[in-house]
Protein backbone atom coordinates (compact mmCIF):
# COMPACT_ATOMS: atom_id res chain seq x y z
CA UNK A 1 0.00 0.00 0.00
CA UNK A 2 2.40 2.49 0.94
CA UNK A 3 6.34 1.77 -0.49
CA UNK A 4 9.18 2.08 1.34
CA UNK A 5 11.28 3.99 -0.83
CA UNK A 6 8.44 6.97 -0.71
CA UNK A 7 8.31 9.31 1.54
CA UNK A 8 4.59 11.14 2.99
CA UNK A 9 3.19 14.00 4.11
CA UNK A 10 0.54 14.52 6.18
CA UNK A 11 -2.05 15.62 3.36
CA UNK A 12 -1.09 12.28 1.67
CA UNK A 13 1.19 13.28 -0.73
CA UNK A 14 3.96 11.44 -1.47
CA UNK A 15 8.03 12.36 -3.08
CA UNK A 16 10.11 9.97 -5.16
CA UNK A 17 13.76 11.25 -4.52
CA UNK A 18 16.39 10.70 -7.38
CA UNK A 19 19.22 13.17 -6.82
CA UNK A 20 17.89 17.13 -6.68
CA UNK A 21 14.61 15.58 -8.68
CA UNK A 22 11.42 15.02 -6.15
CA UNK A 23 8.56 12.88 -8.02
CA UNK A 24 5.36 14.11 -6.72
CA UNK A 25 1.61 12.00 -6.37
CA UNK A 26 -0.86 11.23 -3.99
CA UNK A 27 -1.24 7.86 -1.73
CA UNK A 28 -3.42 4.98 -2.48
CA UNK A 29 -5.22 6.58 1.28
CA UNK A 30 -5.92 9.57 -1.08
CA UNK A 31 -7.03 7.85 -3.85
CA UNK A 32 -9.46 5.86 -1.94
CA UNK A 33 -10.69 8.26 -0.38
CA UNK A 34 -11.46 10.69 -3.43
CA UNK A 35 -12.90 7.49 -5.46
CA UNK A 36 -12.96 7.98 -9.38
CA UNK A 37 -10.60 10.76 -10.26
CA UNK A 38 -11.96 12.49 -12.92
CA UNK A 39 -9.88 15.67 -13.34
CA UNK A 40 -6.16 16.45 -12.52
CA UNK A 41 -4.72 20.38 -12.41
CA UNK A 42 -1.06 21.03 -12.43
CA UNK A 43 1.11 23.56 -12.80
CA UNK A 44 2.98 24.49 -16.13
CA UNK A 45 6.89 23.09 -16.69
CA UNK A 46 8.92 26.14 -15.38
CA UNK A 47 6.84 26.96 -12.34
CA UNK A 48 7.62 27.82 -8.55
CA UNK A 49 6.29 25.66 -6.11
CA UNK A 50 6.67 26.42 -2.46
CA UNK A 51 6.32 23.31 0.15
CA UNK A 52 2.60 23.41 2.26
CA UNK A 53 1.50 25.78 -0.82
CA UNK A 54 -0.91 24.39 -3.15
CA UNK A 55 0.41 22.42 -6.55
CA UNK A 56 -2.85 21.71 -7.96
CA UNK A 57 -6.00 19.95 -7.51
CA UNK A 58 -7.21 16.76 -8.53
CA UNK A 59 -10.81 16.19 -8.88
CA UNK A 60 -13.25 12.92 -8.41
CA UNK A 61 -16.92 12.66 -9.69
CA UNK A 62 -17.95 13.74 -6.20
CA UNK A 63 -14.96 16.43 -4.91
CA UNK A 64 -12.22 18.77 -5.36
CA UNK A 65 -9.19 18.14 -3.33
CA UNK A 66 -6.27 20.37 -3.31
CA UNK A 67 -3.03 19.16 -3.50
CA UNK A 68 -0.25 20.98 -1.74
CA UNK A 69 3.58 20.69 -2.61
CA UNK A 70 5.68 18.42 -0.09
CA UNK A 71 9.28 20.61 -1.39
CA UNK A 72 10.28 23.94 -2.38
CA UNK A 73 11.78 24.05 -6.03
CA UNK A 74 10.80 24.95 -9.66
CA UNK A 75 8.35 22.44 -11.85
CA UNK A 76 10.75 20.45 -14.35
CA UNK A 77 7.81 17.74 -16.13
CA UNK A 78 4.20 17.33 -15.72
CA UNK A 79 2.16 13.66 -16.54
CA UNK A 80 0.62 14.91 -19.30
CA UNK A 81 -0.94 11.78 -19.46
CA UNK A 82 -3.47 12.36 -16.57
CA UNK A 83 -5.35 15.31 -18.54
CA UNK A 84 -7.07 12.49 -20.87
CA UNK A 85 -6.96 9.61 -18.65
CA UNK A 86 -6.70 10.38 -15.14
CA UNK A 87 -8.26 7.20 -13.71
CA UNK A 88 -4.04 6.53 -14.26
CA UNK A 89 -4.17 7.38 -10.65
CA UNK A 90 -6.42 5.41 -9.10
CA UNK A 91 -4.74 2.34 -11.24
CA UNK A 92 -1.91 3.33 -10.28
CA UNK A 93 -0.69 5.69 -7.65
CA UNK A 94 2.86 5.37 -7.43
CA UNK A 95 4.11 5.20 -11.11
CA UNK A 96 1.73 5.53 -13.83
CA UNK A 97 -0.28 8.14 -11.56
CA UNK A 98 2.31 10.61 -10.80
CA UNK A 99 1.66 14.14 -11.15
CA UNK A 100 4.91 16.63 -11.77
CA UNK A 101 8.75 16.38 -11.12
CA UNK A 102 10.34 19.70 -9.24
CA UNK A 103 13.55 20.28 -9.02
CA UNK A 104 14.46 20.62 -5.45
CA UNK A 105 15.43 24.03 -4.06
CA UNK A 106 15.77 23.39 -0.12
CA UNK A 107 16.31 19.40 -0.24
CA UNK A 108 16.08 19.31 3.89
CA UNK A 109 12.81 19.93 3.87
CA UNK A 110 13.01 16.42 2.78
CA UNK A 111 13.72 15.61 6.70
CA UNK A 112 10.09 16.76 7.54
CA UNK A 113 8.63 14.44 5.35
CA UNK A 114 7.86 10.97 7.13
CA UNK A 115 8.92 7.20 6.05
CA UNK A 116 6.08 4.27 5.01
CA UNK A 117 6.26 3.17 8.47
CA UNK A 118 5.30 6.41 10.22
CA UNK A 119 2.77 7.25 7.66
CA UNK A 120 1.08 4.10 8.18
CA UNK A 121 1.09 4.84 11.96
CA UNK A 122 -0.26 8.31 11.18
CA UNK A 123 -2.93 6.63 9.10
CA UNK A 124 -3.94 4.69 11.86
CA UNK A 125 -5.39 7.58 13.59
CA UNK A 126 -7.09 8.89 10.38
CA UNK B 1 -20.44 10.44 14.75
CA UNK B 2 -22.72 9.01 17.10
CA UNK B 3 -25.10 11.52 16.82
CA UNK B 4 -25.86 10.78 13.19
CA UNK B 5 -29.04 9.18 12.38
CA UNK B 6 -28.73 5.48 11.25
CA UNK B 7 -31.04 3.75 8.64
CA UNK B 8 -32.04 0.06 9.24
CA UNK B 9 -29.58 -0.57 6.83
CA UNK B 10 -26.73 0.99 8.55
CA UNK B 11 -25.20 -2.59 9.43
CA UNK B 12 -25.78 -4.42 5.79
CA UNK B 13 -24.03 -0.88 4.18
CA UNK B 14 -20.79 -1.08 6.63
CA UNK B 15 -21.27 -5.04 6.19
CA UNK B 16 -20.76 -4.70 2.24
CA UNK B 17 -18.17 -2.32 2.54
CA UNK B 18 -19.66 1.19 1.43
CA UNK B 19 -18.05 4.40 2.19
CA UNK B 20 -20.40 6.18 4.81
CA UNK B 21 -20.64 9.84 4.96
CA UNK B 22 -22.26 11.98 6.79
CA UNK B 23 -25.54 13.34 4.67
CA UNK B 24 -27.43 16.15 6.54
CA UNK B 25 -27.27 14.25 9.72
CA UNK B 26 -27.71 10.79 8.83
CA UNK B 27 -24.67 8.34 8.27
CA UNK B 28 -25.63 7.04 4.87
CA UNK B 29 -23.68 5.29 1.87
CA UNK B 30 -22.03 7.98 -1.12
CA UNK B 31 -20.40 5.05 -2.82
CA UNK B 32 -19.74 0.71 -3.02
CA UNK B 33 -17.94 0.24 -5.79
CA UNK B 34 -17.10 3.54 -7.35
CA UNK B 35 -19.51 5.87 -8.11
CA UNK B 36 -19.09 5.46 -11.64
CA UNK B 37 -19.57 1.50 -11.70
CA UNK B 38 -22.59 2.20 -10.15
CA UNK B 39 -23.91 4.78 -12.49
CA UNK B 40 -23.47 2.66 -15.20
CA UNK B 41 -25.08 -0.24 -13.63
CA UNK B 42 -28.38 1.95 -12.87
CA UNK B 43 -28.02 3.31 -16.69
CA UNK B 44 -27.49 -0.76 -18.19
CA UNK B 45 -28.99 -3.04 -15.27
CA UNK B 46 -29.95 -2.43 -11.99
CA UNK B 47 -29.02 -0.44 -8.78
CA UNK B 48 -30.30 -0.39 -5.44
CA UNK B 49 -30.08 2.12 -3.14
CA UNK B 50 -30.88 2.96 0.50
CA UNK B 51 -32.97 6.42 0.65
CA UNK B 52 -34.86 5.40 4.19
CA UNK B 53 -33.45 8.27 5.14
CA UNK B 54 -35.89 10.27 3.18
CA UNK B 55 -39.23 11.60 5.33
CA UNK B 56 -42.86 10.44 4.86
CA UNK B 57 -45.92 12.24 5.85
CA UNK B 58 -49.18 10.56 6.17
CA UNK B 59 -52.24 13.27 5.88
CA UNK B 60 -55.38 11.80 6.93
CA UNK B 61 -59.17 12.66 6.97
CA UNK B 62 -62.13 13.86 5.66
CA UNK B 63 -60.92 17.04 4.32
CA UNK B 64 -57.26 15.89 3.56
CA UNK B 65 -57.37 16.80 -0.03
CA UNK B 66 -57.76 20.07 1.18
CA UNK B 67 -55.44 20.26 3.33
CA UNK B 68 -52.84 18.85 0.41
CA UNK B 69 -54.26 21.17 -2.00
CA UNK B 70 -53.51 24.31 0.39
CA UNK B 71 -49.89 23.41 1.22
CA UNK B 72 -48.88 21.96 -2.11
CA UNK B 73 -48.47 23.64 -5.59
CA UNK B 74 -49.79 20.91 -7.74
CA UNK B 75 -53.42 20.12 -8.10
CA UNK B 76 -53.93 16.61 -5.85
CA UNK B 77 -57.44 16.83 -6.66
CA UNK B 78 -56.61 15.30 -10.34
CA UNK B 79 -54.83 12.44 -8.14
CA UNK B 80 -56.34 8.61 -8.70
CA UNK B 81 -56.09 6.34 -6.32
CA UNK B 82 -53.07 4.75 -7.24
CA UNK B 83 -51.48 7.76 -8.75
CA UNK B 84 -48.55 10.13 -7.37
CA UNK B 85 -47.55 13.18 -8.25
CA UNK B 86 -44.53 15.43 -8.06
CA UNK B 87 -45.16 19.03 -6.19
CA UNK B 88 -43.79 21.63 -4.23
CA UNK B 89 -43.97 23.38 -0.57
CA UNK B 90 -44.27 26.70 -0.58
CA UNK B 91 -43.62 29.39 1.92
CA UNK B 92 -46.12 32.59 1.68
CA UNK B 93 -43.72 34.48 0.11
CA UNK B 94 -43.31 31.91 -2.99
CA UNK B 95 -40.02 29.96 -2.22
CA UNK B 96 -39.72 26.11 -1.21
CA UNK B 97 -39.91 24.63 1.86
CA UNK B 98 -39.44 21.29 0.04
CA UNK B 99 -40.34 19.66 -2.90
CA UNK B 100 -42.55 16.69 -2.47
CA UNK B 101 -44.30 13.35 -3.55
CA UNK B 102 -47.93 13.23 -2.98
CA UNK B 103 -49.67 9.43 -3.56
CA UNK B 104 -53.52 9.34 -3.15
CA UNK B 105 -53.64 6.36 -0.76
CA UNK B 106 -57.44 7.19 -0.28
CA UNK B 107 -59.91 9.56 -0.79
CA UNK B 108 -59.09 10.88 2.93
CA UNK B 109 -55.44 9.47 2.71
CA UNK B 110 -52.50 11.29 1.09
CA UNK B 111 -49.14 9.95 1.24
CA UNK B 112 -46.14 12.32 0.99
CA UNK B 113 -42.86 11.70 0.19
CA UNK B 114 -40.25 14.54 1.81
CA UNK B 115 -36.52 15.61 1.30
CA UNK B 116 -34.46 13.79 4.84
CA UNK B 117 -33.22 17.09 6.04
CA UNK B 118 -36.40 18.74 5.72
CA UNK B 119 -38.94 15.99 7.32
CA UNK B 120 -39.11 17.51 10.75
CA UNK B 121 -39.93 21.10 9.20
CA UNK B 122 -41.90 20.10 6.45
CA UNK B 123 -44.20 18.77 9.04
CA UNK B 124 -44.26 21.59 11.23
CA UNK B 125 -44.85 23.63 8.18
CA UNK B 126 -48.12 21.40 7.22
CA UNK B 127 -49.33 20.72 10.41
CA UNK B 128 -49.12 24.76 11.48
CA UNK B 129 -51.40 25.48 8.19
CA UNK B 130 -53.92 22.39 9.54
CA UNK B 131 -56.89 24.25 9.42
CA UNK B 132 -58.68 21.57 8.47
CA UNK B 133 -58.87 19.14 11.30
CA UNK B 134 -56.69 16.74 9.23
CA UNK B 135 -54.90 14.25 10.85
CA UNK B 136 -51.22 14.90 9.77
CA UNK B 137 -48.35 12.45 10.74
CA UNK B 138 -44.55 12.74 11.02
CA UNK B 139 -44.16 9.19 9.58
CA UNK B 140 -40.87 8.54 8.48
CA UNK B 141 -39.50 6.16 11.80
CA UNK B 142 -42.36 3.72 10.10
CA UNK B 143 -40.84 3.52 7.05
CA UNK B 144 -37.81 2.27 5.42
CA UNK B 145 -37.41 3.26 1.70
CA UNK B 146 -35.60 1.09 -1.00
CA UNK B 147 -35.08 1.79 -4.51
CA UNK B 148 -34.89 -0.88 -7.45
CA UNK B 149 -33.46 1.28 -10.22
CA UNK B 150 -32.81 0.40 -13.72
CA UNK B 151 -34.31 -0.93 -17.18
CA UNK B 152 -33.56 -4.53 -14.94
CA UNK B 153 -35.31 -2.74 -12.12
CA UNK B 154 -38.68 -4.40 -12.12
CA UNK B 155 -37.72 -7.64 -13.20
CA UNK B 156 -35.52 -8.11 -10.09
CA UNK B 157 -38.37 -6.85 -7.87
CA UNK B 158 -41.61 -9.31 -9.94
CA UNK B 159 -39.23 -12.15 -8.60
CA UNK B 160 -40.23 -11.08 -4.69
CA UNK B 161 -44.00 -9.56 -5.08
CA UNK B 162 -47.30 -11.26 -6.53
CA UNK B 163 -48.37 -7.64 -7.67
CA UNK B 164 -48.33 -7.85 -11.40
CA UNK B 165 -46.04 -4.62 -11.95
CA UNK B 166 -46.43 -4.41 -15.57
CA UNK B 167 -49.42 -2.17 -15.47
CA UNK B 168 -48.42 -0.10 -12.50
CA UNK B 169 -47.56 3.22 -14.73
CA UNK B 170 -44.92 5.72 -13.96
CA UNK B 171 -45.80 7.46 -11.24
CA UNK B 172 -48.32 4.99 -10.06
CA UNK B 173 -48.14 2.79 -7.33
CA UNK B 174 -49.83 -0.45 -5.30
CA UNK B 175 -50.16 -1.19 -2.27
CA UNK B 176 -49.01 -4.97 -1.72
CA UNK B 177 -46.59 -7.62 -0.36
CA UNK B 178 -42.64 -7.88 -1.70
CA UNK B 179 -41.44 -11.45 -0.38
CA UNK B 180 -44.40 -11.53 2.17
CA UNK B 181 -44.09 -7.94 4.12
CA UNK B 182 -46.32 -4.93 3.56
CA UNK B 183 -45.16 -2.80 0.78
CA UNK B 184 -46.08 0.40 -0.98
CA UNK B 185 -44.73 -0.21 -4.55
CA UNK B 186 -44.25 2.85 -6.27
CA UNK B 187 -43.10 3.35 -9.81
CA UNK B 188 -41.22 6.57 -9.41
CA UNK B 189 -37.50 7.18 -8.81
CA UNK B 190 -34.83 9.88 -9.18
CA UNK B 191 -32.41 8.34 -11.77
CA UNK B 192 -33.96 9.30 -14.83
CA UNK B 193 -34.63 4.89 -14.88
CA UNK B 194 -37.23 2.91 -15.19
CA UNK B 195 -37.96 1.24 -11.53
CA UNK B 196 -39.78 1.39 -8.27
CA UNK B 197 -39.33 2.73 -4.43
CA UNK B 198 -41.08 0.24 -2.16
CA UNK B 199 -41.74 1.68 1.64
CA UNK B 200 -41.35 -1.28 3.85
CA UNK B 201 -41.62 -1.18 7.74
CA UNK B 202 -38.32 -0.65 9.06
CA UNK B 203 -37.53 -4.03 10.90
CA UNK B 204 -38.20 -6.11 7.03
CA UNK B 205 -35.72 -3.68 5.18
CA UNK B 206 -32.12 -5.52 5.84
CA UNK B 207 -34.00 -9.01 4.67
CA UNK B 208 -35.31 -7.51 2.00
CA UNK B 209 -32.59 -5.67 0.91
CA UNK B 210 -30.37 -8.62 0.39
CA UNK B 211 -33.04 -10.83 -1.19
CA UNK B 212 -33.70 -7.90 -3.89
CA UNK B 213 -29.81 -8.32 -4.06
CA UNK B 214 -30.20 -12.01 -4.38
CA UNK B 215 -33.35 -11.67 -7.04
CA UNK B 216 -30.78 -9.11 -9.14
CA UNK B 217 -27.77 -10.86 -9.29
CA UNK B 218 -28.54 -12.26 -12.59
CA UNK B 219 -28.93 -9.13 -13.95
CA UNK B 220 -26.08 -7.60 -12.61
CA UNK B 221 -27.51 -5.71 -9.59
CA UNK B 222 -25.14 -3.74 -7.50
CA UNK B 223 -25.59 -1.10 -4.08
CA UNK B 224 -25.56 1.90 -4.66
CA UNK B 225 -24.57 5.41 -2.72
CA UNK B 226 -25.64 9.02 -2.83
CA UNK B 227 -22.53 9.83 -4.98
CA UNK B 228 -24.20 7.34 -8.01
CA UNK B 229 -27.87 8.79 -7.05
CA UNK B 230 -26.59 12.56 -7.50
CA UNK B 231 -25.16 12.34 -11.22
CA UNK B 232 -28.00 10.14 -12.50
CA UNK B 233 -30.10 12.88 -11.06
CA UNK B 234 -28.13 15.43 -12.32
CA UNK B 235 -28.08 14.08 -15.91
CA UNK B 236 -32.36 13.75 -15.43
CA UNK B 237 -31.99 17.79 -14.83
CA UNK B 238 -33.87 16.67 -11.12
CA UNK B 239 -34.23 19.01 -8.68
CA UNK B 240 -32.21 18.98 -5.18
CA UNK B 241 -33.39 21.28 -2.30
CA UNK B 242 -30.65 23.49 -0.86
CA UNK B 243 -29.28 23.46 -4.91
CA UNK B 244 -31.59 24.34 -7.29
CA UNK B 245 -34.65 24.89 -5.29
CA UNK B 246 -34.63 26.80 -1.87
CA UNK B 247 -36.70 29.23 0.54
CA UNK B 248 -34.88 31.78 -1.57
CA UNK B 249 -36.14 30.44 -5.33
CA UNK B 250 -39.71 30.19 -6.29
CA UNK B 251 -40.58 27.72 -8.94
CA UNK B 252 -40.90 29.76 -12.01
CA UNK B 253 -37.16 30.67 -11.72
CA UNK B 254 -36.43 26.79 -10.77
CA UNK B 255 -38.39 25.71 -14.75
CA UNK B 256 -41.12 24.34 -12.17
CA UNK B 257 -43.95 26.17 -13.61
CA UNK B 258 -45.35 22.69 -14.43
CA UNK B 259 -45.92 21.62 -10.80
CA UNK B 260 -48.13 24.96 -9.81
CA UNK B 261 -51.49 24.79 -11.04
CA UNK B 262 -52.38 28.32 -10.54
CA UNK B 263 -55.93 27.84 -11.46
CA UNK B 264 -56.97 25.12 -8.45
CA UNK B 265 -58.34 27.77 -6.25
CA UNK B 266 -56.31 29.30 -3.06
CA UNK B 267 -52.81 27.45 -2.18
CA UNK B 268 -50.15 28.89 0.54
CA UNK B 269 -47.44 30.75 -1.55
CA UNK B 270 -50.15 31.65 -4.95
CA UNK B 271 -50.45 35.11 -3.73
CA UNK B 272 -46.57 36.01 -4.17
CA UNK B 273 -46.38 33.72 -7.31
CA UNK B 274 -49.23 36.13 -8.80
CA UNK B 275 -46.64 39.07 -8.54
CA UNK B 276 -43.21 37.47 -8.90
CA UNK B 277 -40.93 38.77 -10.80
CA UNK B 278 -37.29 37.38 -11.61
CA UNK B 279 -34.36 38.43 -13.63
CA UNK B 280 -32.93 34.67 -12.96
CA UNK B 281 -33.76 30.91 -14.34
CA UNK B 282 -32.28 28.22 -13.74
CA UNK B 283 -31.02 26.41 -17.38
CA UNK B 284 -27.75 23.41 -18.23
CA UNK B 285 -25.05 23.70 -19.00
CA UNK B 286 -21.99 21.80 -20.36
CA UNK B 287 -18.20 22.84 -19.95
CA UNK B 288 -16.91 23.52 -23.07
CA UNK B 289 -12.83 24.61 -21.54
CA UNK B 290 -10.89 22.37 -19.25
CA UNK B 291 -12.51 22.70 -16.00
CA UNK B 292 -15.24 21.07 -13.44
CA UNK B 293 -18.07 23.65 -13.01
CA UNK B 294 -19.18 22.52 -9.20
CA UNK B 295 -22.08 23.55 -6.73
CA UNK B 296 -21.76 26.80 -5.90
CA UNK B 297 -18.83 28.13 -8.34
CA UNK B 298 -19.75 31.90 -9.75
CA UNK B 299 -21.18 32.14 -13.15
CA UNK B 300 -19.91 35.27 -15.07
CA UNK B 301 -20.64 36.81 -18.40
CA UNK B 302 -18.22 38.90 -20.62
CA UNK B 303 -16.30 39.39 -16.58
CA UNK B 304 -19.01 40.45 -14.59
CA UNK B 305 -20.91 38.10 -11.86
CA UNK B 306 -24.01 36.62 -13.31
CA UNK B 307 -25.25 33.61 -11.32
CA UNK B 308 -24.00 30.46 -9.83
CA UNK B 309 -23.69 26.67 -10.28
CA UNK B 310 -26.72 25.02 -8.67
CA UNK B 311 -24.99 21.35 -9.01
CA UNK B 312 -22.41 20.48 -11.46
CA UNK B 313 -19.28 17.82 -12.32
CA UNK B 314 -18.80 14.64 -14.54
CA UNK B 315 -21.81 13.40 -16.57
CA UNK B 316 -20.82 9.57 -16.37
CA UNK B 317 -23.26 8.27 -19.61
CA UNK B 318 -22.54 11.88 -21.78
CA UNK B 319 -18.97 11.88 -20.56
CA UNK B 320 -19.30 15.72 -20.26
CA UNK B 321 -18.84 18.16 -17.66
CA UNK B 322 -22.14 19.34 -16.96
CA UNK B 323 -24.62 21.00 -14.62
CA UNK B 324 -27.43 23.53 -13.82
CA UNK B 325 -27.00 26.73 -13.38
CA UNK B 326 -28.83 30.42 -11.90
CA UNK B 327 -28.42 32.99 -15.18
CA UNK B 328 -29.84 36.18 -16.14
CA UNK B 329 -33.35 35.16 -18.00
CA UNK B 330 -32.31 36.53 -21.13
CA UNK B 331 -29.55 34.24 -21.10
CA UNK B 332 -31.12 31.04 -20.06
CA UNK B 333 -31.74 29.76 -23.41
CA UNK B 334 -29.72 26.97 -24.81
CA UNK B 335 -25.91 27.91 -26.51
CA UNK B 336 -25.04 31.34 -24.59
CA UNK B 337 -21.64 31.60 -23.78
CA UNK B 338 -20.86 31.90 -20.27
CA UNK B 339 -17.82 31.61 -17.95
CA UNK B 340 -17.77 29.15 -14.74
CA UNK B 341 -14.90 30.63 -12.31
CA UNK B 342 -12.91 27.31 -11.15
CA UNK B 343 -10.69 28.54 -8.49
CA UNK B 344 -10.56 31.87 -9.52
CA UNK B 345 -10.02 31.42 -13.62
CA UNK B 346 -12.92 32.24 -15.89
CA UNK B 347 -13.20 28.46 -17.73
CA UNK B 348 -15.74 28.71 -20.83
CA UNK B 349 -18.89 26.93 -20.60
CA UNK B 350 -22.14 26.94 -22.44
CA UNK B 351 -26.33 26.91 -21.35
CA UNK B 352 -27.94 23.88 -22.85
CA UNK B 353 -31.11 22.09 -22.42
CA UNK B 354 -31.89 19.51 -19.93
CA UNK B 355 -32.72 17.26 -19.14
CA UNK B 356 -28.95 15.70 -20.30
CA UNK B 357 -29.94 12.68 -20.24
CA UNK B 358 -33.29 10.50 -21.47
CA UNK B 359 -33.83 6.94 -21.42
CA UNK B 360 -35.48 5.20 -24.40
CA UNK B 361 -39.03 4.58 -24.22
Amino acid sequence: MYPEKLLYTKDHEWVSVDGEIGTIGISKYAEQSLGDIVYVDVPKVGASVEAGKTLGSVESVKAVSDIYSPITGEVTAVNETLATAPEKINEDPYELGWLAKIKMSAPDELKGLMNAAAYAKYLEGQ
Amino acid sequence: MSDLKKTPLNETHRRSGAKMVDFGGWDMPVQYSGVIDEHNTVRKAVGLFDVSHMGEIEVRGPEALALVNYVSTNNAAKLKLGQAQYSGLLYEHGGFVDDILVHKVADDHYFLCVNASNQDKDFEHIAAHNKFDCEVENAGPRYAQIAVQGPKGPATLQKLTKTELAPIKYYHFEDGEVSGTPARIARTGYTGEDGFEIYVAPDQAARLWDELMEAGAEFGIKPAGLGARNTLRLESAMALYGHEIDASIHPFEAGLSWIVKMDKGDFLGRAALEKAQSNRKLTGFTMCGRGIGRDGYEIQIDGSAAGWVTSGGPSPTTGKNLGMCYVPVDKAAPGNAIQIMVRNQPVEAVTAATPFYKRAK
